[in-house]
């Protein structure tokens, strides 16, 4: 799946979803919508009203997977935040070498270099220690995933709601849009954009400065990407306008603004966040195969498919290196993809229990 | 029906056309000037005669917009590229010279384009037999040992990079074991048997992760599909299970699925660069990183176009089959 154009993956994905049922909220009782917190206000025959966003939570609560990656995410999560954190407990930095740990062909001594004091070993050749380069890297992943899927969200559901609500030519030009946009080759469209880029705002012997790379990355995410959480947004929006609430804020004379954005966006949260949280996965892995392939992050900068390519190199004599990066990977896309999945259960409504 | 494929054809082929716009308008509405890079990263080498002389050879003096229509009629009836004395010939289907090495960019592709096309077709019947297969048996079993296997294995394998499960199987069956040998690309005409060989590991990389997804939407449709009437119908008539599943679910599930399958496959023909990566093959894919990361825009501009017309292609395939299998798809 990671060679797959994200858009199909997160696309077939998020079709799943379907429509979400309506949650007018004054079916609500006061005080409850919020999602989770407060105590359900029992009803006089013996029935708990509780928000869809109580349901929800309760059902994710009593999820064994969600739980459990829930807590990987968290733990991966707080690491990549925590990083320089860890970095000055562990007492190396990610740029730290240490030649003195390899032998005369830079193959690191013992076995891949691992001891109590370098956990995952040693980078032959150049001597890094790989537990602080794993650290550092999920923070550079998880940093360019979590931006471009929040900015590819924001987007999305603007230009979705818009081209729903509105429809006519807006519709159809988004449409075309769409079509256009899938039928770039995502890598290697990415191939040709980001040398392109570079070398436009930087000479061939200038120094890259180390956000701009990762900016790059997150520009063709978002570039890439808001069609299919727009499509979603799209859908689901042509069959919202046609409910009487819509109808009774646009005979109650609410301006297009209030309408879109007050009226059906409180409609559309459950799908975005599902869409939000399996986007993430399919972003990490599009970030780590650009890194990988030499065109999305490069040196110094750490990150798990750069150090991925690094490691290939070894794959003979140190195939460790090469594991544990990208088991790393491995671990926060799986965490990632089955909460995700846990969500969307929890989410719909269809799915009893 | 005409009516509806006619559109469809026009509407894809406006979509190749911005395409294509973009991508030349791309590459050419940066000031980087081509011709010096051409002529290298080497200091000084390029006086600027030599600057001249390398733009008139590749056409790159004339206006922009000449340029595209001249790259665009080359496409379909080739041209001559260059003026004067270095003029060269460029038969149909001309895309131009590479940059760096001058070699013909029609040939470049005509030379990678059957390692993609090997790997991404015996891919796919693996992920597709592999895939279907495993989901409807565990459909069919639901709630067994095989069926909770195989949909753990597929969660599992949906999210297995293929930047790791390619460098295990090479750890595994390569390097440490020594089962398979370096995978070393022969042409298919040449022989089959070394093709089939070298193909082995790629097959079965991008075959195994993609089937995990199949075999999960195989699943839940061949699951959508035992549930409905006409199942319990022909049970009830007294036909066979194999028939009744082979045959009469089986079909009805499956349409969704080749749709996919078809949007997949003209996504993957477009490159498959990592997989190409990892075992070391020169597709496509891989042709197309390298000239990006030497700037060498013929080859990158044909690449993009190949794969976008693979793309689009697949879609229009898709809706019309989709038109032709299912009669409730509204046409207009």
């Amino acid at each position: 799946m990671s060679e797959q154009q994200i858009a199909a993956q997160v696309g077939a994905v998020a079709a799943e979803v379907g429509p979400v049922a309506p949650m007018p909220e004054d079916d609500v009782p006061e005080g409850t919508s919020a999602a989770g917190s407060g105590t359900p206000a029992a009803g006089a025959d013996g029935f708990v009203g509780r928000s869809p966003g109580q349901l929800a939570w309760r059902r994710l609560r009593r999820d064994r997977v969600a739980l459990v990656s829930g807590g990987v995410l968290i733990f991966f999560i707080l690491l990549a935040v925590a990083a320089p954190l860890v970095a000055r407990l562990y007492g190396k930095g990610p740029q730290e070498r240490f030649p003195e740990r390899l032998d005369r062909n830079g193959f690191p001594l013992g076995y891949a270099g691992v001891s109590g004091e370098h956990w995952f070993g040693i980078q032959p050749g150049i001597g890094r220690d790989i537990f602080i380069q794993v650290v550092y890297g999920l923070r550079t992943s998880l940093m360019i995933a979590f931006t471009a899927a929040v900015l590819t969200i924001a987007l999305g559901v603007v230009i979705g709601i818009l081209a729903g609500y509105v429809g006519g030519w807006v519709d159809a030009v988004f449409t075309w849009v769409i079509d256009l946009a899938l039928a770039f080759p995502f890598y290697i469209f990415c191939f040709a954009f980001v040398p392109l880029a570079v070398n436009q705002f930087y000479g061939p012997r200038d120094e890259v400065s180390p956000w701009f790379r990762p900016a790059l990355l997150v520009l063709i995410f978002v570039l890439f990407n808001w069609t299919i959480s727009a499509r979603l947004v799209r859908g689901q929006v042509l069959s919202l306008r046609e409910r009487e609430f819509v109808e009774a804020a646009r005979a109650s004379g609410a301006g297009l603004g209030h309408i879109l954005f007050r009226q059906l966006l409180p409609n559309l949260w459950a799908p975005i966040l599902v869409t939000f949280s399996l986007n993430v996965p399919a972003l990490i892995t599009a970030e780590a195969a650009l890194s990988f392939l030499g065109i999305g992050v490069l040196e110094p900068t750490p990150d798990l498919g750069r150090l991925i390519n690094d490691s290939v190199r070894y794959i003979r004599d140190v195939p460790s290196f090469t594991i544990v990066g990208g088991t790393t990977l491995f671990l926060l896309v799986l965490a990632f993809n089955l909460f995700g999945d846990s969500l969307r259960d929890a989410l719909d409504p269809k799915s009893g229990r | 029906m005409l009516r509806f494929v006619v559109k469809k054809v026009l509407l894809a082929l406006s979509t190749l056309l911005a395409v294509s716009v973009i991508t030349f308008g791309m590459f050419f509405a940066v000031p980087n000037n081509p011709a010096e890079l051409m002529c290298g990263d080497s200091k000084n080498v390029c006086s600027p005669e030599r600057i001249e002389m390398i733009e008139r050879r590749m056409g790159l003096d004339k206006p922009i917009p000449v340029q595209y229509g001249d790259f665009m009629r080359g496409i379909f009836v080739g041209r001559t590229i260059g003026s004067g004395e270095t003029a060269r010939d460029c038969p149909a289907p001309c895309l131009g010279f590479s940059f760096r090495n001058d070699e013909p960019v029609a040939g470049i592709v005509g030379r990678t384009l059957p390692v993609t096309l090997s790997i991404v077709f015996g891919a796919a019947v693996v992920w597709l037999l592999l895939g279907i297969s495993i989901g409807m048996v565990s459909a069919l079993r639901r709630g067994t040992a095989f069926d909770r296997l195989a949909v753990g294995t597929s969660l599992v394998g949906a999210s297995m990079p293929i930047l790791l499960f390619g460098p295990l199987l090479l750890i595994g069956l390569v390097y440490e074991t020594g089962i398979l040998g370096y995978p070393r690309y022969t042409p298919l005409t040449e022989n089959p048997v070394a093709w089939a060989s070298a193909m082995l590991l790629p097959w079965f990389a991008l075959g195994f992760l993609n089937s995990a997804i199949y075999a999960r939407l195989a699943r839940a449709q061949m699951l959508e599909t035992l549930s409905e009437d006409f199942v319990r119908t022909a049970r009830a008539k007294g036909l066979a299970k194999i028939t009744v599943y082979g045959r009469h679910a089986l079909r009805a599930a499956i349409t969704p699925i080749i749709t996919i399958a078809g949007l997949d496959l003209g996504a993957y023909l477009g490159g498959t660069v990592i997989t190409e990566t990892v075992f070391g093959f020169t597709g496509l894919g891989k042709t197309a990183l390298n000239a990006a990361l030497n700037l060498d825009m013929p080859i990158v501009m044909a690449t993009v176009l190949l794969a976008a017309v693979f793309v689009i292609a697949a879609n229009v395939l898709v809706d019309v089959l989709y038109a032709v299998v299912d009669p409730r798809v509204r046409l207009g």
